[in-house]
């Protein structure tokens, strides 16, 4: 296996019997790595059309031989999964955005701008994103009490809109930009919002489509935060959604795989849809997804 | 004049983030610490009772129990995650047709939300599931029903999270390949060193910065535990699978000892900074930059 691995040498010339081996057997691995990434997924999707009564039954018969589709609109008829996803479409969105928002700015004035304390600021940034979650969360939940924020989407928005991470990655990809693209636009007269918004924040389009991909899927995937803040099912958002439907269905298989697949439908497309950001961003930024 | 004017803009760009980081990070970091030296429901007045919350810590056995559950944990998923995530990446850099379609496969179970997974894979840990059928099928005539046996329960979580952030680790190793200089491969080569000794003394090395990197983050990952427990053993059976982030949550927001599980989230801060900063010292020796 650390055969071409690694060493970037290409052996591809020539078509003797010792390549076509080669590459048969890198075929190979590829194929049982894929299964065993991929079969759990292909399971739910099958397990979600069958019944309790063959599910276990035939636990590795992958194409059901009766498709149970009406499993999908039990589901529904269980849990108002549809409001489920437009309250995560919401929260995801609006901390997304903000968090965009808040980020970019302060990260332009770290890269671009000059003021006191700006160094021990940003190291500060830095000192934070080495802070567990979970060992601010009580204070957290407390300030959100305070602020009559518990049981409201407000509590996750506010708590996801700030993101020291953000800031570090914008910051790393402004300060790259010339600055004489900013001098001569000062010079010009532009402001520097106008500055910001006009020249900065076009030319950063990949850092924030990868840095609001990833803040996406962070608010999308959370579990804890909603389970702290949401009391009311009404509020409920899709992680929450499919945990509460597990709790409720027990051993009906069947019912919670098709709740969970149509949990990671968005996901999925999303991801399908934006892949090259999602590996090129993880292979550059090493953002935690 | 003009500077001052300067330093306020500079600190208008900044405003946002920083009073979202002073009120919901900083501060409850401080707060935090405070609340571990009280005792606290989250409704009568808060009472301070000095080192008592840490004192109990010493002997409260569930706080043990998850402590070392959680350490296990670590210590087991983080260095198979890491020696699978460099075979893998070692795979991804194989160049045959059809590869970026693998990695993009590879890929997806990391930006599937954890609360999902746990769902899929407890279904797939029953007595009759797939994976016991799998068992079955390579002769084993007994398998156990994993989530409700006391030693194979957290065993079961493990791989779950070892298979969940393989193809993460491996993104970020395998961005990390395309920078080893390929000038060491041929001048190894020329030295007469075999694949073996070139993976070892070129690639190995090469690697450290990311390996190390992906070691950082997997064992500060591997701390916050929670969702895949929350969806496949909700700690059990009995405290097997108890692990520190669950039972803080357990202690504030379903008990209300607000206290005392802030001193716990104090505990899980300071062994995630003592543990990094372990690593950072270490890091000297094997790291090559």
């Amino acid at each position: 296996m650390e055969m071409a691995a690694g060493e970037g040498v290409n052996k591809t010339i020539g078509f003797g019997g010792k390549q076509v081996l080669r590459t048969t057997l890198t075929y190979i691995l590829l194929l049982i790595v894929c299964i065993v990434t991929v079969l759990p997924f292909v399971w739910m999707l099958s397990g979600s059309l069958k019944n309790q009564a063959t599910i276990f039954q035939h636990s590795m018969q992958l194409i059901p031989t009766q498709p149970l589709w009406s499993n999908y609109s039990d589901v529904w008829s269980k849990i108002p999964f549809g409001t489920f996803y437009l309250n995560t479409i919401k929260v995801s969105v609006l901390s997304t955005a903000g968090s965009l928002i808040s980020a970019s700015l302060a990260a332009y004035a770290f890269a671009k701008l000059k003021f006191p304390g700006s160094s021990k600021l940003f190291l500060l940034y830095l000192a934070t994103m080495m802070i567990p979650g979970q060992a601010i969360m009580i204070p957290q939940f407390s300030i959100m009490k305070h602020l009559d924020l518990v049981n409201t989407h407000w509590a996750l928005i506010l708590l996801h809109l700030f993101s020291p991470y953000g800031v570090f990655l914008l910051r790393q990809f402004f300060i790259q930009l010339p600055h004489d693209l900013n001098e001569s636009a000062r010079i010009d007269g532009c402001s520097e919002f106008g500055i910001f918004f006009r020249i900065v924040l076009p030319l950063a389009k990949p850092a924030l489509v990868t840095l609001g991909i990833f803040s996406l899927l962070g608010s999308w995937n959370d579990f804890l935060q909603p389970l702290i803040y949401l009391s009311n099912e009404k509020l409920y958002t899709i992680q929450m959604g499919i945990r509460y439907f597990q709790q409720l269905n027990g051993a009906d298989y069947p019912l919670i795989l098709a709740a969970t697949t149509m949990s990671l439908v968005p996901i999925i497309l999303i991801y399908l849809f934006a892949q090259r950001f999602f590996i090129e961003g993880i292979a550059v930024t090493g953002i935690k997804g | 004049m003009l500077r001052f004017k300067q330093y306020g803009i500079a600190y208008l760009f900044l405003a946002p983030s920083l009073i979202g980081l002073l009120v919901f990070i900083l501060y409850p970091i401080v707060d935090s610490l405070y609340l571990s030296f009280t005792k606290w429901d989250g409704l009568t007045p808060i009472k301070w009772i000095g080192l008592d919350n840490y004192r109990d810590l010493l002997t409260d056995d569930t706080f043990k129990i998850s402590l070392i559950n959680n350490l296990y944990y670590t210590a087991v998923t983080v260095p198979i995650t890491i020696a699978l995530s460099i075979l893998l990446a070692l795979v991804m850099n194989v160049k045959v047709r059809g590869i970026k379609t693998f990695r993009v496969l590879y890929f997806f179970p990391n930006i599937t939300a954890s609360i999902a997974v746990g769902i899929i894979w407890a279904a797939m840990f029953t007595q009759y599931g797939p994976i016991n059928t799998i068992l079955r099928f390579f002769g084993a005539s007994n398998p156990p029903s994993w989530l409700a046996s006391t030693s194979l329960a957290l065993p079961a979580v493990m791989m779950v999270s070892i298979w969940k952030s393989v193809g993460y680790n491996a993104v970020i190793l395998f961005a990390g390949l395309q920078g080893v200089p390929r000038q060491l491969y041929e001048a190894a080569e020329l030295d007469g060193a075999g694949r073996f000794k070139r993976f070892l003394h070129v690639t190995l090395p090469g690697l450290s910065p990311v390996i190390f990197f992906s070691v950082v983050t997997g064992v500060i990952g591997s701390f916050q535990v929670f969702d895949t427990v929350m969806a496949m053993t909700q700690g059990g059976p009995g405290r097997s699978t108890n692990v520190l982030v669950y039972y803080i949550y357990n202690s504030a927001f379903q008990n209300y000892h607000f206290g005392a599980a802030s001193a716990m989230s104090y505990v899980l801060f300071v062994i995630i900074l003592i543990v990094t900063l372990i690593q950072l010292r270490v890091q000297k020796r094997w790291v090559t930059y």
